[in-house]
């Protein structure tokens, strides 16, 4: 797949879509990240204008086996006819089309960056009225039906720990809070829970926001099969609170107030000692992905200062650590 | 050999005022996050040159105390990481979670002083 050929290639597959008079226009790439290529454009059909992006692997590698772009975009369809809030998507790349492994949905609008969310006096409404709908979007993801997704894998608690176990040893690292939260894992691992779609990556940053609310879940590359409790604590890892520590949820609402509404539009009672099990691992998943960053940096070939940078965050997810381990 | 003057710790912040005051105006976009994020990695040494000597002290006198043996700062380390997972050594221990929070407080204090969980720790 030669570059050059890029923009040809992908007016021909959006033709194959979109019909004859279809044309690619305002073409423009956006910053991604290293393992991504993002691209914005818009498709002009007579007087009509379908603003788009398209996403596509580039191949660098990842910290945890993830899905690649065909398939998280088949779980995002499936999302969409599940009711949940996501970019619909248009069409998958196929081989003939020539573009590598991708595809291609509707260009939403808004906001993602999470400082931002937690401070535009524009989004005010929106954040009084995101707990609510997190609830109802969580309720929604949980109750989507396998059956009605691409094959996924499946992961408990344990096997969870195991992945997070191999990557802190295979890493080299030597924290001694690293291991102290191990050691508290595996000591608190829940019983094995009633299996549901767990988004995965469900947290500021993967959502789309705009004045009237989420518009839009992004990243479907970890969903699987697993404890959907799991979704509950990822977004409420004290990371994910951009220094609004009090707000559990993501910086914006409270950890009781999302349960509720979880539980009015379907949903089971949470088990907040469930939650914090998954607040711990994600936690540690998040300090793991810091040093991984560095790595990248330091060993690899990704020469973006920043990744040098935020291996020094680690030890803001080994303070995190210690602060949820020693609350009672 | 001791170096002549500016110190270390002077050449530093010649370094930081010069990026900070001259260059950063002129950038835009990417360039200017990326020195954004460069002057954020300086004040990280600028902390560390100033009380890590002091703070690696402390940590070295705490796991004296908390493992019975000598060594290295790292081989400490090292022996402490076995101990926590042989479990001769757990989260119910208060010598233990008392050594790694003074030494996450450390950290804290030169990687990123403003991080609320540090904020709420030392003011609360």
């Amino acid at each position: 797949m030669s570059e050059g050929q890029f923009p040809e290639q992908l007016q021909a597959a959006v033709q194959r879509h979109f019909g004859p008079c279809a044309a690619v226009a305002e073409l423009k790439a956006l910053s991604g990240g290293a393992s991504a290529e993002t691209w914005q454009f818009d498709v002009m059909n007579a007087d009509a204008r379908l603003p788009l992006i398209l996403q596509r692997t580039a191949g660098a590698q990842q910290f945890e086996a993830s899905h690649d772009r065909a398939l998280q975009g088949r779980i995002q369809a499936a999302a969409f006819e599940g009711g949940v809030p996501v970019a619909r998507v248009e069409f998958i790349f196929e081989d003939r089309d020539g573009l590598g492994n991708g595809y291609v949905m509707r260009r939403v609008e808004g906001e993602t960056l999470g400082t931002r969310i937690l401070k535009l006096p524009e989004l005010a409404q929106a954040r009084s009225e995101m707990t609510k709908q997190c609830g109802i979007i969580l309720a929604r993801i949980h109750a989507l039906d396998p059956a009605s997704l691409p094959p996924l894998p499946i992961r408990s608690a344990a096997e969870s720990l195991e992945v997070i176990r191999g990557i802190y040893r295979r890493s080299g690292a030597q924290l001694p809070v690293f291991e102290l939260a191990l050691q508290w894992l595996e000591d608190h691992l829940p019983p094995v829970a009633a299996n549901a779609v767990v988004h995965g990556d469900f947290r500021l940053g993967n959502l789309i926001v705009g004045p009237d609310g989420i518009r839009a879940v992004l990243d479907w590359e970890m969903t699987h099969i697993g404890d959907p409790i799991e979704d509950f604590g990822w977004i409420s890892v004290p990371s994910w609170r951009f220094g609004r520590l009090d707000n559990e949820v993501g910086g914006f609402g409270k950890l009781a107030d999302l349960a509720e509404h979880y539980r009015t539009f379907g949903g089971r009672a949470l088990d907040m000692k469930r939650v914090k099990f998954w607040q711990v691992l994600g936690s540690l998943k998040w300090g793991l992905v810091c040093l991984f960053f560095a790595s990248q940096y330091l060993h690899g070939d990704v020469r973006v200062i920043e990744r040098a940078v935020i291996g020094r965050r680690t030890s803001e997810t080994e303070m995190d650590l210690l602060s949820l381990i020693r609350e009672k | 050999m001791p170096t002549n003057s500016p110190t270390s710790v002077e050449l530093m912040a010649a370094v930081q005022e010069f990026l900070r005051a001259q260059l950063l105006p002129r950038l835009t976009g990417s360039d200017k996050y990326h020195l954004q994020v460069s002057l954020n990695a300086l004040a990280i040494l600028a902390r560390e040159f100033a009380m890590a000597g002091a703070l690696d002290d402390a940590e070295q006198a705490r796991l004296h105390t908390l493992l019975g043996a000598s060594g290295t700062l790292e081989e400490a380390n090292r022996a402490l990481c076995a101990r926590i997972r042989e479990r001769q050594l757990t989260y119910r221990n208060d010598g233990l979670m008392n050594h790694l929070w003074q030494t996450a407080i450390g950290k804290m204090s030169i990687d990123n002083p403003r991080y609320a969980t540090y904020v709420d720790a030392i003011e609360g």
